[in-house]
């Protein structure tokens, strides 16, 4: 943690506390008072419908103590941010139960779209529970632009696919040669210039997306077809953060002006690509991967995050269920993301030896 | 690797159990009392002992004798081995331990036997060994309920036989004396509290068919299976502490707290920032008792968790769970059945843990994991004539 940050710690109580803690009395401020906030993130339900009322429980569970786990937060998020993949199968059923679920949360609600939300009906039921696929707000001197970025082509989308159903569940396949890159889609790309057209280049922007809107790994569309046009029109800008689901781990990486980081999913883990990629992956160099799950605990490498926006830039702070928690804040002398413990080699947790 | 561990159990009991299947069909075995005596730590792992606390037959009658004097209270009537009583395998019986005066705790007395295995003490882990622990209840204000350690060390500084026993074994005079020295030598005696040997390892790490009964292999094999059991209270290659030291959230207290817990936490952080002691916090306040490992760690993730306990000894140990709410194993077993409720069908808490879910266990089996309870009890604490 730099020192001017720090300096500006403020605690609710008479004691400093330690700058770890994923829960604490803890406010970061910045220059300007207005804009200190909070926001919070939950990721990757997957609810998934098995029949009548019944739900898997594990992805339940997961949604239900992130929700509540939020609640708890000290101080309380401005707002919480879902990032995408609530349902499994894009079902009305899905659909229902984790807004149901969501509806416990105290404060406003935020929604990205995912793929697993959208390729049933195109989004239709989402837009009735949660609102447009993509739009923009200010908040705090800051603006946010929530794009729908698991769009294809329209090939795919509407002329491939006998049912709506088999739709759906050729896009939620991995490694899948009937599958289509993510995009963002040259309407949407129209549209965000318009926004951001409006938007002074010293506001920092901060954009959600639900897939990485840069390319990591194709084969499980840890991509974005069109990020390169996409961050082209973030460049100006001179602090932007895109914050993205759909990987269900933490990466993060600087490119130009431009922070990613992802969150994760409080249903499962991913595995990283490299240590399956049948293809070339581009897993930023500057990620820490998160420690190797334990299949033993069932929610071991799932979890949720809150994020500071400290001088309009993204710390992720993430809690990590059977596991330690992680911060990966913005370091303003190198210019990029980085954990707070682990992001020296030296630093890292050595793997363990299994026999 | 777990998943291996597992199955080389399964494959091990299942091979035992052939082996032993004649027998098992006949009838059980009485087993040799004499056999048992020969090693009362069969299933145990190699004690552990501090490297500056050394143990020494001296040292550890001076423990023994500091654990029972009662005269360290505030009303004269606390001794340690009030809520930790020799003749109830060192718990009270009661459901949650009452102090001087009468004054409730929040927490049931977990046993002394084998804690000395133990990662962390109390039912949230709040010290890390028994040096640490011994220390707090002196303290308490509804335990001992001492002002502060002085006046327990005031109280042996007049008493010349306390005097030459710690002048012998720490070469310390009144003066010098402090309550590491009082903590170290309780420690050391509860250190000689461990205790294996029961029928369960004589099956399991001898290979005596004959020492479990059949409904007691029934109930192990739902331990390692359908019941899910040892997940948690966790069985090795060569020992078993029926505890993997961690804590978790299974749905015992938190469930009668939910509403609460927004408040509760946000007061508990706020009195921690303020200097407040977490050992009376937690032992004053039925409520925010209930946040369990939270209260240590502040990790959200920890809300409602409390540590696993130890199954040895288990049938001595009633009443269950880190508030004394259940009265009998079998509550116990139904408590988990439903998936961290008492109730099938009442919801549980936000934050249980991942591992507890319904487990679809029949009255039968369930009672067939009880009798596998009561193969955990030490030869040298079993009850003579027990029905079974």
């Amino acid at each position: 943690m730099n020192n001017s940050r720090r300096n500006f710690i403020k605690t609710a109580g008479a004691l400093a506390i330690g700058s770890t803690l994923p829960i604490s009395l803890v406010e970061l401020a910045f220059a300007e008072s207005s804009q200190n906030f909070t926001f919070a993130y939950i990721s990757d339900a997957h609810i998934q419908h098995i029949k009548d009322n019944r739900f898997v429980r594990n992805w339940d569970r997961g949604l239900i103590r992130a929700v509540a786990e939020t609640n708890l937060l000290i101080p309380k998020p401005d707002f919480v941010v879902f990032g995408g993949d609530l349902a499994q199968l894009g079902s009305k059923a899905e659909l229902d139960h984790g807004a149901e679920m969501l509806s416990a949360l105290n404060g406003d609600v935020r929604h990205v779209m995912g793929e697993h939300d959208y390729y049933l009906d195109l989004g239709e039921y989402w837009e009735k529970l949660f609102g447009p696929q993509y739009y923009s707000f200010d908040h705090k001197g800051v603006h946010f632009v929530a794009l729908n970025s698991i769009k294809t082509y329209d090939d795919w989308t509407y002329k491939r696919w006998p049912t709506a159903q088999q739709r759906m569940l050729e896009m939620a396949d991995l490694d899948n040669p009937n599958g289509s890159p993510f995009m963002v889609g040259e309407q949407q790309r129209l549209w965000l210039k318009d926004d951001l057209d409006k938007v002074d280049k010293d506001t920092p922007v901060v954009v959600f997306s639900h897939s990485p809107l840069q390319k990591i790994y194709k084969g499980w569309n840890f991509w974005t077809e069109d990020a390169d046009q996409v961050q082209a029109l973030l460049e100006p800008f001179k602090k932007v953060s895109v914050i993205y689901g759909h990987v269900h781990q933490i990466q993060y990486n600087q490119t130009g002006n431009i922070s990613f980081n992802s969150v994760m999913a409080t249903a499962w883990p991913w595995p990283y690509p490299q240590s399956y990629a049948r293809a070339e992956q581009y897993l930023p160099k500057l990620t820490v991967p998160m420690n190797r799950a334990d299949p033993f605990f069932e929610r071991d490498a799932t979890g949720w995050q809150f994020i500071n926006l400290a001088d309009g830039n993204a710390d992720m702070n993430f809690t990590l269920y059977s596991n330690t928690s992680r911060i990966v804040r913005y370091n303003d002398k190198q210019n990029r993301p980085e954990d707070a413990v682990y992001q020296d080699e030296k630093a890292r947790i050595v793997p363990q030896t299994h026999y | 690797m777990r998943y291996i561990l597992l199955l080389t159990l399964v494959l091990i009991a299942m091979v035992a159990y052939r082996q032993g299947s004649a027998k098992l069909l006949t009838g059980s075995e009485v087993y040799p009392q004499s056999v048992s005596n020969e090693n009362n730590r069969l299933g145990l792992p190699p004690l552990p002992i501090p490297v500056n606390n050394p143990q020494t037959p001296a040292k550890i009658a001076l423990g023994d004798k500091l654990f029972h004097d009662k005269r360290f209270s505030v009303d004269g009537t606390v001794s340690c081995s009030k809520c930790h009583d020799d003749k109830r395998a060192f718990t009270d019986g009661l459901p949650v331990s009452v102090g001087h005066h009468g004054l409730p705790g929040t927490r049931n007395a977990p046993t002394v036997l084998n804690a000395a295995f133990n990662h962390s003490q109390f039912w949230d882990g709040r010290e890390p060994d028994l040096e640490g622990q011994a220390k707090q209840p002196l303290i308490n204000p509804v335990e001992h309920g001492l002002s502060n350690h002085n006046q327990m060390l005031e109280i042996i500084r007049t008493d010349p036989d306390y005097l030459s026993a710690f002048q012998s074994v720490f070469a310390v005079n009144a003066k010098k004396l402090t309550i590491d020295h009082v903590a170290q030598a309780i420690a050391s005696f509860e250190r000689t509290l461990v205790s294996g040997d029961s029928p369960f390892d004589r099956y399991y790490f001898k290979g005596q068919t004959g020492a479990l009964t059949e409904p007691q292999y029934r109930g192990f094999q739902l331990f390692i299976g359908q019941g899910r059991c040892v997940s948690c209270h966790t069985i090795e290659q060569n020992l078993a502490l029926f505890t993997d030291g961690r804590f978790h959230n299974i749905g015992i207290g938190i469930n009668q707290i939910q509403q609460d817990i927004p408040r509760l936490t946000q007061a508990f952080l706020e009195a921690k920032n303020k200097g407040e002691n977490v050992d009376k916090i937690v032992l004053t306040d039925k409520k925010t008792s209930e946040l369990g490992r939270f209260a240590v760690t502040k990790e959200l993730s920890q809300v409602g968790a409390f540590k696993t306990s130890t199954l040895r000894n288990i049938e001595l140990t009633a009443p269950y769970m880190h508030d004394g709410s259940l009265k009998t194993l079998k509550e116990v077993m139904i408590h988990y059945n439903n998936g961290g409720v008492n109730k099938a069908g009442e919801q549980v808490n936000a934050f249980l843990s991942g591992g507890i879910r319904p487990l679809n266990l029949t009255d039968e089996q369930m009672n067939d994991l009880v009798a596998f309870m009561k193969a955990l009890t030490s030869a040298q604490y079993a009850i003579p004539n027990r029905s079974q």
